[in-house]
């Protein structure tokens, strides 16, 4: 799929912003992805815009507070993917011939608290089972039961992430932190502790896609290809699936999404787990980062723990995972998070990247699950 | 809920969390099903089986006994729940070959380990406008004399 390439990315901080609307913050993100594009009213043939809680047309709200409609304009939900489905549409519909230019974003106004899911049937709610921290304290023990992790490198995780988080003048949490702090923080759901979860909030990402061979590329920075963007939900049995059923089988040999995802665009690119320089991955929980090492194939199972250790996996090491301090830094506004992870590639790509720049960076993998199963995986290339 | 012999029916007008999820026998059972086709259990009851989409399921109660295979304790309460807090929750390995969520009786996870035998009980989540119990399912240590 190298005949679709990145013309142009847009970001709205991540974080909480008292007065400002689901629509301003669309706004303030496809603005700058069509301005690094080029790309003006009429320049564009379709919009595609993730978001899970923003409700009826976000995408319409979005554009036309913009003053660009007409086209057509898909909005779509696909939970934590939800991103990363709009721009599997997006740049397939290029692949396909149908459009030139299309632009994808996603944005997200998420309410304070525990997150009420209408995901959940009612009686699930009222016999407390829709008590979704609980399920990610279970995928964690899990985890460490067959993994070698331990709680300490849960903590080792969160110290990673909110450092590289400190250079991201985007990230809702901008500060080191000490293992001993993670640790002392409450316990949510053994065994996460409060600040091993990420915490839900709002933002807008945005990338102009175009068909490579229109010529004008590469008029903001080195021109990035989109090599793979994949959409893959669960396979039944797993109990502990993002899919969040009330059972399943005794059978842990089942393919999660995120391996489906993976193994699909590592083949659609033509590349493998050792040809990635930077990851950006779904760290809903400091565990869920470490299963995402296993899952996309970065190292090999019960490898993961050993990978942090050594430092593989921060910013100065063999392959940086998170540099944008990831959801654990930045917070995680769901329809705008897969495309906030492709924005920070798109700068990692370009060697834009500042004080968190991973240098010599040539590809690059944006990793996105949740619920539904969606599991988003997109690899760039420069 | 089947006709049969009660449990909490003798506390009166106690009503489940909802229909079909498990029997008001001694002792209760979830009530699941088998798929005919690929031989799987699944729970709750469907009448197209969820792992191979035949339709040649039927219901089938499930094993009141099981072991803990995953387990932590939910601290506060999540959306829609109007019980107390904190109280287990967990995933307990039924001989079916299933493996099934659920609220543990026990809300100390220090209290529970791997592979620990449970049994399934029935318990009141909280009374609802009409002053009644609302009773929904759950798994216990089994007691070692
Ligand atoms: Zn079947």
């Amino acid at each position: 799929m190298s005949d679709v390439e990145v013309a142009g990315v847009g970001l709205h901080p991540f974080g909480r912003f008292e007065g400002v609307s689901i629509s301003d913050m669309g706004v303030t993100a496809v603005r700058g992805a069509l301005r690094e594009a080029g790309v003006g009213k009429g320049g564009f043939q379709a919009a595609f815009c993730g978001t899970a809680y923003g409700g009826v047309a976000t995408g319409h709200k979005v554009l036309g507070a913009l003053g660009m409609t007409g086209m057509p304009i898909v909005d779509v939900e696909a939970g934590c993917a939800s991103g990363a489905a709009a721009l599997m549409l997006g740049s397939k519909a290029i692949g396909a011939g149908q459009y030139d230019t299309v632009v994808v974003f996603g944005v997200e106004k998420m309410p304070r608290g525990i997150i009420r899911s209408s995901f959940f049937e009612p009686w699930q709610e009222e016999a407390g089972l829709a008590a979704t921290p609980a399920y990610f304290g279970l995928r964690a023990q899990r985890f460490m039961q067959t993994s070698g992790v331990t709680k300490d490198h849960l903590a080792a995780v969160v110290v990673k992430n909110r450092r590289h988080g400190a250079h991201n003048p985007d990230a809702m949490y901008r500060s080191d932190v000490e293992a001993a702090d993670v640790l002392a923080s409450r316990v949510v759901c053994e065994p996460l502790h409060l600040w091993m979860l990420c915490s839900p909030n709002e933002g807008a990402a945005a990338v102009v896609l175009r068909r490579a061979d229109k010529g004008t590329s590469a008029r903001h920075g080195a021109a990035v290809q989109l090599d793979s963007a994949v959409l893959r939900s669960h396979l039944p049995g797993a109990v502990l699936s993002e899919s969040t059923p009330m059972a399943g089988l005794t059978d842990d040999t089942l393919p999660t999404p995120t391996t489906l995802a993976a193994t699909a665009a590592y083949e659609e690119a033509g590349l493998g787990p050792r040809d990635i320089d930077v990851v950006e991955c779904q760290d809903t929980d400091a565990a869920r980062e470490l299963m995402s090492y296993e899952e996309l194939g970065l190292c090999a199972a019960g490898g993961a723990a050993e990978m942090l250790d050594a430092g593989v996996t921060s910013v100065g090491g063999r392959l940086p995972v998170n540099p944008s301090g990831g959801l654990l830094s930045k917070g995680e506004p769901l329809g705008a998070s897969a495309l906030g992870q492709v924005v920070e590639l798109v700068h990692q790509l370009r060697g834009e990247a500042g004080a968190r720049q991973v240098h010599g960076a040539r590809v690059g993998l944006a990793h996105t699950v949740g619920r539904g199963a969606n599991a988003g995986v997109v690899i760039l290339r420069r | 809920m089947r006709p049969g012999a009660a449990t909490f029916s003798a506390m009166s007008a106690t009503v489940p969390v909802r229909q079909g999820l498990f029997t008001d026998t001694d002792p209760p059972h979830l009530l699941g099903g088998r798929c005919a086709a690929c031989g799987h259990h699944h729970f709750p009851h469907h009448d197209i089986c969820p792992y191979c989409a035949s339709e040649d399921t039927e219901p089938a109660e499930l094993s009141a006994m099981g072991r803990l295979w995953a387990w932590t304790a939910v601290t506060h309460a999540p959306p829609g729940y109007k019980g107390e807090v904190p109280y287990g929750f967990g995933v307990i390995e039924l001989p079916e070959g299933l493996r099934v969520i659920t609220r543990l009786t026990e809300p100390d996870p220090a209290k529970l380990h791997f592979d620990q035998s449970m049994h399934m009980v029935t318990e009141v989540l909280h009374v609802d406008d009409e002053g009644r119990p609302v009773v929904g399912y759950a798994f216990a240590p089994v007691e070692v004399p």
